[in-house]
């Protein structure tokens, strides 16, 4: 359980010596516990009050990396059940399973499709995670060339599947400085799987046939051998089983800090699911619910960008929506001449509108009010998008000196503040724009007359 | 093997199960739900989801393309829409008294009532019915639909803070359903249902509709949002202990990846299986944070969801 301030401050030297950069012992010991400060900071430590405090401060999830370099996965360290509680952390991995029964150009266009596989949002680029290759074959040899196939021409993290120890050990070697994830140790294959793990390091999935208490006993065994960075399967695919499986597992983790159930957890919705559609609902429902690392079988560009979305969103920090800094921003090169437009800065709002109105041809003067990271509708609803509020933005912004017009468009969702926003800018002609950021092009087409 | 307890919450609150339809028309019943969404290790939440079909007074021109290639002519009459949503696996029919909106038609109450009634006599589903969403015409044409359909229990809406007296009022008398609609906000969604309960409004004839946005647009608010009115409400307080409507198809299909096909990135994939499986994942988050009765509009969205909806309540 993590250690409240006051439990912290047993154990600095209460010396207030300010070396740490906090005034007093106390106040640092407060910002510990809020995970504000490093304990590093104290040089006066005991080595005592270390462990102690790392023993408590010990993640009931632990955080595991799978992959060497800037693209690894780090899955795990998650607190808690609902993300409005505090926020989810690390967002679910999400790779393409290859199999060595596939051929060369498959696995070939595969690999490329997958990794090539790319989507802006909200000004920040994301794709695809990793690749899981399986040995679905049976046959070694099969199996080593795929994974080299693979490797060769991707550095995305891998996830190497055979229940074969001797075909994984051979499979592990070519790539082990790639930090792969080994999948899966069971319960008939769990003593070499886990000497596999500790001579190569690499993090080792562990799968259970028989319910969590098989999962947690494998668990146990490996991390009594040594072998700390292990991923949960516990052998559940379908709609219902997953969800109240993978709930258990999080809340045991959790509630009940129990330990051997304490690690992220690896899905595999293709498994569970007859058609690609019902795949990515099964998938989105991982990614919600307590799926760490999901496996997708069948790669197509929309259910990815729909699963990247879900995974974005949901993983937001519900206390930091994506926001933007309030201001003027210009889309394109605007001219005197340009439309003014206004809008809010949830950043969502912000490169739909921008987005569009470059696509479409317009370069613009975006004005963007602090609406606190809340869109058009919203706050304007919580009353933070309003005609005061607007005309404040224009004039601080002194947008007036930047154009030779005195023309500004407002939402279309917000059409009832023209009335106000009339009174509040009187040399201002308020033009009430388009609901939707899509029908900007055809919008400005139509009324705006430079 | 170690011993593995799985550690359940003792929830002392239950989400009150409301009944819509009825006099004649078949009867669904959300709520009832005394654990989170598909637990059933922990408690039996009696009432599984239920799938409407979102059904307009008027063509609807501005629709994006899947939809309308899936549903064909249809759409150019509320009683042939609504049979036909029927045959699409339907639960409830949502219809929305679009055409009442000053700038889409201006109707009064008396074409709202033919509506009603055409939806009425050509299908025995239970109706949710929608003014345009402006307060004024909401209250005009929502009354004359509760007159149309007195007997058969319908939900009507929305009732939201600004304007909640007189469909409050309408459902009172004519023995209706409330929605009452809040954007993402529980302590507004509270206060609003408090106000119907005050009204009189019984317990058992308020629906919650605390807002969502699409996949993309919002949707962690709406499966937030979802989240801690349930949670409230199992943790015993009555005031959001009403089932949760959610507008999962109106939402999605609004938006750029459920209506564009060409000057898209070719990351987004094909327009038609990008949009339903946008409606599909949008329905299904919101169904897993506590959506007790989920609008939507594509035929195959509808059929996967209600396959999985199935598939998570073993039913």
């Amino acid at each position: 359980m993590a250690l409240t301030g006051i439990q912290i401050y047993k154990f600095l030297p209460k010396t207030n010596c300010k070396e740490c950069g906090f005034p007093t012992c106390l106040a640092f010991a407060m910002k510990l516990a809020q995970a504000g400060a490093e304990l590093s900071a104290c040089p006066y430590v005991s080595d005592e009050g270390k462990a102690a405090l790392a023993a408590a401060s010990k993640p009931p999830i632990r955080l595991v990396t799978i992959g060497a370099g800037e693209k690894k996965i780090e899955v795990g360290n998650e607190t808690v059940m609902f993300r409005h509680e505090k926020t989810f952390v690390h967002p679910t991995g999400l790779v393409v399973r290859i199999k060595d029964t596939s051929s060369a150009d498959e696995v070939a266009k595969t690999v490329e499709a997958v990794k090539s596989y790319s989507v802006d949002r909200v000004g920040m680029t994301f794709g695809m995670d990793g690749f899981a290759i399986e040995n679905a074959s049976g046959d070694s040899a099969t199996f080593v060339k795929c994974v080299e196939a693979v490797s060769s021409k991707s550095d995305l993290p891998l996830i190497l599947m055979s229940s074969d120890a001797s075909s994984m050990s051979a499979a592990v070697d070519r790539v082990k400085a790639a930090k792969p994830a080994i999948y899966a140790a069971t319960k008939d294959n769990i003593d070499q799987m886990i000497e596999l793990a500790k001579s190569s390091g690499c993090p080792l999935a562990v799968r259970s046939s028989d319910g969590l208490g098989e999962l947690a006993e494998l668990t146990e065994k490996a991390a009594g051998a040594g072998v700390d960075d292990l991923i949960l399967d516990p052998g559940v695919r379908g709609f219902a089983d997953s969800l109240v499986t993978l709930t258990q597992i999080r809340r045991l983790a959790l509630a009940k800090r129990f330990e051997p159930l304490g690690y992220p957890v690896i899905t595999f919705p293709g498994e569970g699911a007859s058609s690609l559609d019902e795949e990515a609902v099964l998938a989105a429902q991982h990614i919600a619910k307590y799926g760490n690392i999901v496996v997708i079988d069948c790669f197509s560009p929309a259910a990815a960008l729909a699963l990247i979305t879900l995974r974005l969103n949901l993983y937001t920090d519900p206390q930091k929506p994506i926001q933007m800094k309030p201001g003027t921003y210009q889309v394109g090169e605007p001219k005197e001449t340009s439309p003014v437009c206004v809008t809010t800065n949830f950043s969502l709002t912000y490169f739909s509108i921008a987005g569009e109105l470059e696509s479409a041809g317009w370069p613009s003067w975006l004005v963007v009010c602090d609406t606190e990271g809340l869109s058009v509708l919203t706050a304007w609803s919580a009353g933070k998008f309003d005609a005061e509020k607007i005309a404040k933005t224009i004039k601080g912004e002194n947008v007036a000196e930047k154009v030779n017009h005195k023309n500004v468009i407002i939402p279309g969702g917000v059409a009832v503040l023209r009335g106000e926003l009339e009174e509040e800018l009187p040399d201002w002609k308020i033009m009430v724009g388009p609901r939707e950021a899509m029908a900007v092009g055809g919008y400005l087409k139509e009324n705006w007359k430079s | 093997m170690p011993d593995v307890e799985i550690p359940l919450e003792k929830w002392t609150g239950k989400v009150k199960e409301v009944k819509i339809g009825g006099g004649g028309r078949k009867e669904v019943v959300g709520g009832g739900e005394s654990t989170l969404p598909f637990l059933a290790f922990e408690s039996s939440n009696p009432n599984p989801p239920k799938i409407a079909i979102e059904v307009h007074d008027k063509e609807p021109t501005t629709w994006a393309a899947p939809l309308l290639s899936a549903w064909g002519d249809a759409v150019k009459d509320p009683g042939t829409w609504a049979k036909k949503a029927v045959e699409f696996g339907a639960d409830l029919i949502c219809l929305k008294l679009l055409s009442a909106h000053p700038e889409g038609g201006n109707t009064g109450p008396a074409e709202a009532k033919a509506s009603v009634e055409k939806v009425l006599s050509a299908v025995d589903l239970p109706l949710i019915i929608l003014g345009p969403g402006v307060a004024e015409k909401d209250n005009e044409v929502i009354t004359a639909a509760s007159d149309a359909a007195k007997g058969q229990r319908v939900a009507l809406g929305n009732c939201e803070e600004k304007n909640y007296r007189t469909i409050g009022a309408v459902c009172l008398s004519d023995g209706h359903i409330a929605i009452a609609k809040t954007p993402l906000d529980i302590n507004l969604c509270k206060q609003l249902n408090i106000m119907l309960s005050d009204m009189g409004v019984p317990a058992d004839s308020i629906i919650m509709d605390p807002d969502t946005g699409a996949l993309g647009y919002g949707i962690e608010y709406g499966y937030s949002i979802n989240e801690r009115v349930r949670l409230a409400a199992l943790g015993g307080d009555a005031m959001t202990a009403f089932p949760i409507l959610n507008h999962a198809g109106g939402e999605v299909w609004r938006q750029k990846e459920a209506r564009a096909s060409d000057g898209v990135p070719d990351a987004w994939g094909d327009l038609e299986e990008r949009s339903i499986i946008w409606e599909a994942v949008t329905a299904t988050s919101v169904i897993n944070a506590g959506c007790d009765i989920v609008v939507m509009c594509h035929p195959k969205a509808i059929e996967r969801i209600k396959s999985t909806i199935e598939k998570l309540t073993g039913k």
